[in-house]
């Protein structure tokens, strides 16, 4: 168990360094010279040579490359090209609020894709199974972004029931928190439920096929019961999905927080994508790959709680 | 192991509800089995023909192909559709409503919508197709590569196609974009870049499957080339699939697309649902229509993707999903499909039987509107501490008899008549809550294959005391003790260490002993087994037997055990039913069936056995001299020697002929002195 930990801790590692090192060669071969970027067509040569000797710029890519990571491995990001603040800071300034949505999202994704993918899966073939299937295929097709707007349109521009743009730190006002996360949160999180909810419905449905599910029922055990059963034993692909819902999750999040002028990653990306700010475009990169690689460990945890096959191996 | 006579196999298959259109999911739609071998392939295609016309029957497949084929109209067509110049800028048409010369009007900055709404579609259409390429150009041929090869290269692809699906794409999109001076085309082959592991694993997969085909190593061995074979099955087979993902895959680029654009990436000078979705947002509330028709054109032709795919995995699927009936309706077809008359016979009242059934009928969906009737009005009693045994080849409808008896059939089966007595009580068939009450009290179950009917994500321990503790309402304590007496009881040694294990811990002939002691923990009037030894090795079969015949004799329970073996019939039962095509074709005694069969099939089933029965006693003699040996891991309790020599596969030699009137049907007499020990 522990090696297997290990494994996956040192895959996840990899797996980072791999990402953040093409990200850099990539945006930095890409851009060229950073510096036209971030002082505009009017600055002179001298403007630019001292710009890029403070950033260090002006030395061979490759050594820029050791020095980065050189500092990224000690967890230190470098500043920002544009206003000189530490990277790391900036992103912990924003990451909150985008962790917010994503986070509420993938808990409704859970609550409402167990809910109704086990309603459905038990009794296959009803009107709400039917529904359920069409609609998994729409949402999930659908862009986040474009559910987004129809959601802003509906709420909060007709109904006037949530926020239409904004964020409110849990801090000041806690409801008034949950109420800034509740459109985006539900607009991120519509495809996933709808996702979970159909391939719980199948597993389910495969599941409750299975011999042993009749054996136990042949002991008496209550329907309850045997569904418990059902849905441990179908529970392994959902959570797969689970955690490929959360990467989706994340790359959503960016243009759902523009929609809903929300202080996140997002908006950062953007704005730094656009201006050529390399060091914080990195410093996200390795963020959010760590988090993605986080969540399948657990994931992975999880999975082999419940397999006590997968546990062994 | 005795092979019966040779079996038409007319079973009627259970289906369920299963695959009832599964939409796909990114990656991994649901891969339609392979096809059978070279043989089969003028009606595979066949199948596909047909397949394809599946899908323009059903409304949704005709529709959301009319709008995919009429967005990539427009799009390929947009110069001579768009009547205005997209970026022409008109001061008079600001914001303006609709007029016949702009059919939608005119956007914030003067321009037509109409127009712009048609180059768009063209940058949607153009965008996908980059990215879909660049996906299946990436994704199927290294897939094929990775489920061909193997060994290093799929190890490598397989970790890139993990990678690129654990990255955010949304946010090296980002990067890409920046980098490349949001250069369209870039950004489109990126994101075919990010869709390509949905490819990479859909044709691994197939891959895979088709090589591990028989027919592969056979053509392998006739000394054709086994590329050239996996080629023409891996494209007959991934086509379907593929044809699915490239919709999904399309939908999605599409999605990204606008998204991207949404965020103001990407040129501005060609006009993009995606940016006149940003344009519109801005003035929302004054202008809501400029936001609606690219939004409009965006969700339905997503949608009208999405669908496409699942229509068509639908058509693929050659099973039709399974339609759930009302049992109102199941009982009106299963009375339709109902074969007159009765089989079988009783001779007890109900009130004094352990079980008796009355003219049972089980009837099953076969096509939309009909049911197919498997078992013909059947009836069979048993006394209470009666053996019976009840016999047939596969497909006589034996399984579903006493799944029926036990009110376990699948939900897509009907009862659609008879009456039923469980130890003295009429069961309403018609209330299955009231008849499933039963289950574990006074009715008991063994299955046939012990390992699949065993749950692997619990130990023994808690599969075996959770109905203990749940429908018996025994402490933790008590539970555990009666489940390790129960262990024990079964012949198994360490009781303590199997209630600790995962059924995959466990062989084979310990997990039937652990299904065993799981039927009779709760003390049934009747036990049900279902051909409770033709999953184990011949020599765990005996003890198996040896183990059910203890337990019914100690406890007096009424045993009903299904069987397509005589000579599990000669060492066990008291009586026999010999069951073919959904009847019952003789009911009597073992004695009597052996000796002076009535019906010529039951003659015939017996001959059957008997072909063979010199090999086999001859093996029965080397196992009687080896069985001390046997099966060390389960100690089979305490067995008289002579029982132990009768195997389940013992067949009545002695009735070869010459020994009709001889006592018993087995050489050793070993079941009459079984039945006589009562």
């Amino acid at each position: 168990m522990l090696q297997f930990v290990i494994r996956r801790v040192i895959s996840g590692i990899i797996l980072v360094a791999v990402v953040s090192s093409a990200t850099f060669f990539l945006a930095h071969l890409a851009i060229g010279d950073p510096t036209i970027g971030l002082l505009g067509s009017s600055a002179t040569q001298d403007q630019m040579a001292s710009l890029a000797a403070k950033i260090g710029t002006d030395r061979p890519l490759i050594v820029q490359f050791f020095d980065w990571a050189g500092h990224a491995l000690t967890g230190d990001f470098g500043d920002s090209w544009r206003n000189f603040q530490s990277v790391s800071s900036q992103i912990g300034l924003k990451l909150p609020v985008t962790l917010s949505i994503v986070t509420f999202a993938i808990l409704l994704t859970a609550v409402f894709g167990a809910l109704l993918g086990i309603a459905t899966g038990l009794r296959p073939g009803t009107v709400v199974d039917r529904v359920l299937q069409w609609l998994s295929v729409i949402l999930f097709a659908l862009p986040g972004f474009w559910v987004a707007l129809v959601l802003v349109i509906t709420f909060a521009v007709n109904l006037k029931w949530f926020p239409a743009v904004g964020y409110v730190q849990p801090g000041t006002s806690f409801s008034g928190w949950l109420r800034s996360l509740a459109l985006p949160g539900i607009s991120l999180a519509l495809g996933a439920v709808v996702m979970v909810a159909s391939q719980l419905r199948n597993a389910l449905v495969e599941t409750s096929q299975l011999d042993y599910v009749r054996t136990l029922r042949s002991r008496g055990l209550s329907n309850a019961r045997v569904t418990l059963h059902m849905v441990r034993n179908a529970a392994p692909t959902s959570l797969t999905i689970l955690a490929l819902m959360f990467v989706g999750l994340l790359g959503g999040a960016v243009v759902v927080e523009q929609i809903f002028a929300l202080p996140g990653i997002g908006a950062l990306t953007t704005a730094s994508s656009q201006n050529g700010d390399i060091p914080i475009l990195l410093g996200i990169t390795v963020v959010t790959v760590a988090f993605v690689v986080l969540v399948n460990l657990v994931l992975d945890l999880l999975l082999g709680w419940i397999n006590p096959k997968a546990r062994q191996s | 192991m005795s092979t019966p006579v040779s079996s038409p196999a007319t079973g009627t298959q259970a289906g369920g509800a299963g695959t009832a259109g599964a939409p796909g999911t990114p990656g991994t739609p649901g891969t339609p089995g392979t096809q059978a071998g070279p043989a089969a392939s003028s009606s595979t295609r066949q199948a596909r023909g047909t397949a394809f016309s599946r899908l323009l029957r059903k409304p949704e497949g005709v529709i959301s192909l009319v709008i995919i084929a009429l967005v990539i109209l427009v799009g390929i067509l947009a110069p001579l559709l768009s009547p205005q110049d997209p970026n022409f800028v008109n001061l008079d048409i600001v914001k303006a409503p609709a007029s016949p010369e702009h059919l939608l009007g005119g956007d914030s900055q003067g321009r037509d919508v109409l127009s712009r709404l048609i180059w768009g579609t063209q940058t949607t259409v153009y965008g996908a197709a980059i990215a879909v390429a660049f996906s299946l150009l990436l994704g199927v041929p290294s897939g094929v590569a990775a489920g061909y090869f193997g060994g290093a290269f799929d190890r490598i692809s397989m970790w890139v196609s993990d990678a690129l699906q654990a990255v955010p794409g949304m946010i090296i999109l980002l990067i890409v974009a920046a980098a490349s001076g949001s250069n369209f085309v870039v950004i489109m082959i990126t994101v075919g870049v990010f869709m390509a592991p949905g490819f990479y694993r859909l044709t691994r997969s197939t891959v895979l499957s088709v090589r591990s085909e028989p027919y592969v190593d056979a053509a392998v061995v006739a000394g054709m080339s086994p590329f050239k074979i996996l080629l023409k099955h891996v494209l007959r087979t991934v086509r379907g699939p593929v044809i699915i993902q490239t919709s999904l895959t399309a939908g999605m680029a599409m999605g990204m697309q606008a998204g991207l654009q949404f965020l103001s990436i990407g040129t501005s000078d060609t006009p993009s649902w995606g940016a006149m979705m940003m344009e519109g947002f801005t003035i929302i509330r004054q202008h809501p229509t400029l936001m609606l028709w690219p939004s409009l054109a965006l969700g339905l032709t997503i949608a009208a993707l999405a669908i496409f795919g699942t229509a068509l995995g639908d058509a693929l699927a050659v099973r039709p999903p399974a339609k759930r009936l009302s049992a109102a309706r199941k009982a009106v077809q299963a009375h339709d499909a109902a074969v007159p008359g009765s089989t079988g016979q009783v001779t007890l009242a109900g009130a004094e039987s352990a079980v008796r059934i009355d003219e049972l009928r089980v009837a099953y969906p076969s096509s939309k509107n009909t049911m197919k009737e498997v078992v013909h009005g059947i009836s069979l009693d048993v006394r209470p501490g009666e053996v019976l045994g009840l016999v047939g080849e596969s497909g006589s409808g034996k399984s579903q008899t006493v799944f029926s008896l036990l009110g376990l059939l699948p939900e897509t089966a009907a009862v659609g008549a008879g009456e039923l007595w469980v130890d003295g009580t009429r069961v309403d068939l018609a209330n299955l809550g009231a008849h499933r009450k039963l289950l574990g009290t006074t009715l008991g179950y063994i299955p046939q294959e012990p390992m699949s009917n065993l749950d692997p994500s619990y130990t023994v321990g808690y599969q075996l005391t959770e109905p203990l503790r749940t429908v018996h309402g025994r402490s933790k304590e008590q539970a555990r003790a009666e489940v390790l007496a129960a262990l024990t009881r079964v012949g198994i040694t360490d009781p303590e260490r199997v209630l600790r294990s995962y059924p995959h811990q466990l062989s084979g002939g310990m997990a039937q002993r652990v299904l065993i002691a799981g039927a009779v923990a709760g003390k049934p009037k009747v036990l049900v087994a279902d051909e409770p030894t033709t999953a184990l090795d011949v020599t765990v079969q005996a003890e198996v037997l040896e183990l059910l015949r203890e337990l019914q004799c100690e406890d007096g329970m009424a045993l009903v055990i299904v069987t397509h073996n005589f000579g599990v019939v000669a060492d066990l039962c008291d009586r026999v039913v010999v069951m073919k095509d959904g009847s019952a074709v003789e009911t009597g005694t073992v004695d009597e069936v052996f000796n002076r069969p009535a019906d010529p099939y039951t003659a015939e089933l017996i001959a059957a056995c008997l072909d063979d029965a010199e090999p086999r006693v001859t093996a029965d003699a080397r196992f009687a001299d080896a069985s001390g040996a046997v099966d060390a891991g389960t100690a089979a309790g305490p067995v008289p020697a002579g029982r132990r020599a009768a195997t389940p596969t013992s067949t009545p030699a002695s009735a070869e002929g010459e020994a009709a009137d001889q006592a018993g049907p087995t050489p050793s007499g070993t079941s009459i002195e079984g039945s006589a020990a009562k």
